[in-house]
């Protein structure tokens, strides 16, 4: 069987994506050996066009040529997997979806009239149909190759969609929430990263997204009553998955609740 | 004669982080101007930090890149204690450099062995150069394997650390934790010996060009978290008068900003190169034994024998971090409280590919109101065109596809991150 042809493409992003599959130190060169890379910028010249088996896609949609690249992207490719929160669901940098772009705009650059991007930041799932989400603000090694070593014997990835809490009880944290009252957002954010702020004795912030039917509501509002202020967790919802459906409609409810007080 | 015009151009610059072009116009057979086009998409950092809260800012400006999220932690921490009249315990200090010499490994690492490398050996890649050079690759993508390692321990991950807290960390490491690596760090000393020995053997390109070096020194250390900002030209500057020395501007062909020296209007170079001219001396006794056995010493203003000077810099971060793993203890305390008001700081760290400089203002408030990001690239832009065109009449007469791909060397040698995307536009050229 010939080998599955990959290419990685990346859009509005750090590229720290990218970048775990080059710190996939032990198994890269093994990676190599079972998918032929023929397109990955950061790290080859080698620049092949399609069609792609899979494609490997970094970073989100914020300018209007990037729109029609992604259209391209998908018609070359067979299977397509976002990786990381810039591409699942808009990233950090959509934060400007609740600012003003102009005045984004003014306050980074002297002539703004120069920039091409859009007053939006969103996902790819926005604009072509997406096979697989790989989730995390950074992704995690390990699911990544997961997904490589499935796609490559043609099997579907297998990533969990359960909650932070649930890994958090598994390494034997000790409830950062309960035992320390900091907020903690691992009860809502899927899993995949390992629990890994609770156990640096801090509470999670969210790099993965919500898992499946969280109840954030219910969080929130448990926290508003242990006494964190509002704007504060609003703040912790915008961060890295900010436009993620459950966590850009609870931060939207609790910002418009402050704004309806007198 | 005629005017005869030609133009070459690269779409999409490989081994790079971040997304750029090159285009050179040439006019009667002399280069007549060479853009360094960034088309990586404007993110804003600088906007949306405004109203947030100083603690978040460390988890936030990670985010602006996968590649050196620490060297951005690290500005940012210093700045904004800076503002609150924060100081941190020498325990705190040693461990920030603990974390940053893992970021130098790894980034280093990475930049010797899978993008800059495959120009020496003539292939495409890492993987491609792993063929023909298996055991140098394999020895080079376990060196980054410790430095990620080393920042997973302290940083709870290599990408995008979690335990970078505003006044220290959030935990600190258990001695068992770091004990486990120092075996690790022995193997990697040599091993980063050998990769010196193995990279001075390459063939450099005869090129030098006069720069001005802009690093940060330190009178006892070579300047890695902190320090004071040299010049090779004479002048020195606190992180504070930063801005009085250096000012970013919009060039007419780019609008992406470029830095210069105020005084000179002309570009300056930071990075490995610099910090090796400005600091030799400073470097760890194996780094600076390792230097002499090659034959290699300042100054040095070739840019592309800049992957000797990280090599050597890879030898220092871990030479100077099994010193710290060995002798760790413990702290009593990780983390000085912080709170924050009224104020304004900055701060000036070496991130891998060369001087980051951050600067914040914090409102009655204690929540953000102004941020400024100088990244290192921004700073080298200027000097990389300089340099390619210093460098194109050697090459002209190679056909296009041979001086598009020995121009993308000159660029390599400088590691530029252009996802550090604070300051680069998407433009839309005027062509002459």
């Amino acid at each position: 069987m010939a080998r599955p042809r990959l290419a990685v493409f990346k859009f509005a992003s750090c590229d720290g994506c990218q970048l775990t599959l080059l710190d996939c130190e032990d198994e890269l060169l093994a990676i190599g050996e079972k998918v032929d890379i023929v397109h990955f910028l950061e790290a080859s010249d080698r620049a092949e066009s399609g069609p792609y088996d899979i494609a490997l896609v970094e970073g989100s949609i914020t300018t209007a040529h990037d729109a029609e690249r992604i259209q391209e992207v998908r018609r070359q490719t067979k299977f397509l997997v976002t990786i990381g929160a810039c591409a699942t669901s808009g990233g950090i940098q959509a934060l400007r979806n609740w600012g003003d772009h102009a005045d984004f705009l003014r306050a980074v650059y002297a002539s703004p009239q120069y920039i091409d991007s859009l007053a939006t930041s969103t996902a790819i799932a926005e604009h072509v149909p997406v096979d697989f989400e790989l989730r995390g603000c950074p992704i995690d090694k390990r699911q990544l190759i997961e997904v490589i070593r499935s796609l490559a014997t043609g099997r579907r990835p297998r990533t969990p969609s359960h909650s932070v809490c649930l890994d958090c009880k598994l390494r034997g944290n000790v409830c950062i929430t309960v035992a320390q009252g900091v907020p903690c957002l691992g009860p809502v954010t899927q899993s995949g990263c390992g629990a890994i702020c609770p156990a640096y004795d801090r509470g999670c912030y969210g790099c993965f997204g919500p898992a499946a039917q969280p109840n954030v509501v219910s969080l929130t509002t448990q926290f508003q009553r242990a006494g964190t202020a509002v704007p504060e967790l609003v703040r912790g919802l915008r961060l890295f998955n900010a436009a993620a459906p459950e966590f850009r409609r609870e931060s939207d409810r609790l910002d418009s609740s402050v704004e309806r007080q007198p | 004669m005629t005017d005869q015009k030609r133009t070459i151009r690269v779409e999409a610059l490989s081994r790079v982080e971040g997304e750029g072009g090159l285009t050179i116009h040439l006019r009667d057979g002399t280069v007549d101007a060479v853009e360094l086009r960034i088309y990586e998409p404007p993110r804003f950092f600088e906007a949306f930090l405004r109203g947030r809260a100083p603690e978040e800012v460390p988890d936030i400006v990670a985010r602006i890149c996968g590649i050196c999220p620490v060297a951005y932690q690290m500005s940012a921490v210093q700045a904004l204690e800076r503002a609150c009249g924060v100081e941190i315990t020498p325990e705190i200090r040693l461990l920030r450099k603990l974390l940053y010499c893992g970021e130098w490994i790894e980034s280093h690492s990475l930049h010797m062995h899978l993008l800059h490398a495959p120009d020496f050996l003539k292939c495409e890649s890492g993987l491609k150069a792993a063929e023909t050079h298996p055991d140098e690759i394999r020895r080079g993508l376990r060196l980054k394997k410790y430095g990620n390692e080393l920042l997973e321990v302290l940083g709870g991950r290599a990408i995008h650390p979690v335990n970078v807290a505003l006044g220290g960390f959030y935990r600190a490491p258990r001695s068992e934790e770091l004990a486990r690596l120092v075996p690790c760090f022995e193997w990697g000393l040599q091993a980063a010996i050998e990769t010196v020995r193995w990279v001075a053997g390459f063939s450099f390109p005869d090129f030098e060009t006069d720069y001005d070096f802009v690093a940060l020194t330190h009178p006892d250390e070579y300047a890695m978290n902190e320090g004071t900002i040299e010049s090779s030209r004479g002048g020195s500057w606190s992180a504070d008068t930063f801005e009085t020395a250096f000012e970013e501007r919009q060039v007419p062909h780019s609008t992406a900003l470029q830095c210069v020296r105020r005084s000179t209007n002309e570009s300056y170079l930071v990075g490995p190169l610099a910090r090796f001219n400005l600091s030799f001396d400073r470097l760890s006794e194996a780094a600076r034994r390792t230097a002499g056995e090659i034959g290699f010493a300042p100054p040095c203003r070739n840019p592309f024998r800049s992957i000797i000077a990280r090599g050597l810099e890879v030898v220092h971060a871990y030479e100077v971090a099994l010193t710290i793993l060995r002798s760790y203890r413990e702290p009593s305390g990780c983390r000085v409280e912080v709170r924050p008001g009224l104020g304004e700081g900055c701060g000036a760290t070496e991130a891998p590919r060369g001087l980051l400089y951050h600067r914040y203002r914090i409102d009655a408030a204690g929540l953000v109101a102004e941020a400024k990001i100088v990244p290192p690239t921004s700073q080298n832009q200027g000097g990389i065109e300089r340099d390619l065109t210093a460098w194109l009449p050697r090459v002209l007469h190679e056909p296009d596809d041979e001086i598009a791909h020995s121009c993308e060397r000159v660029i390599r040698s400088y590691d530029p991150c252009i996802s550090c995307a604070t300051h680069f536009l998407r433009v839309d050229w005027d062509r002459r």
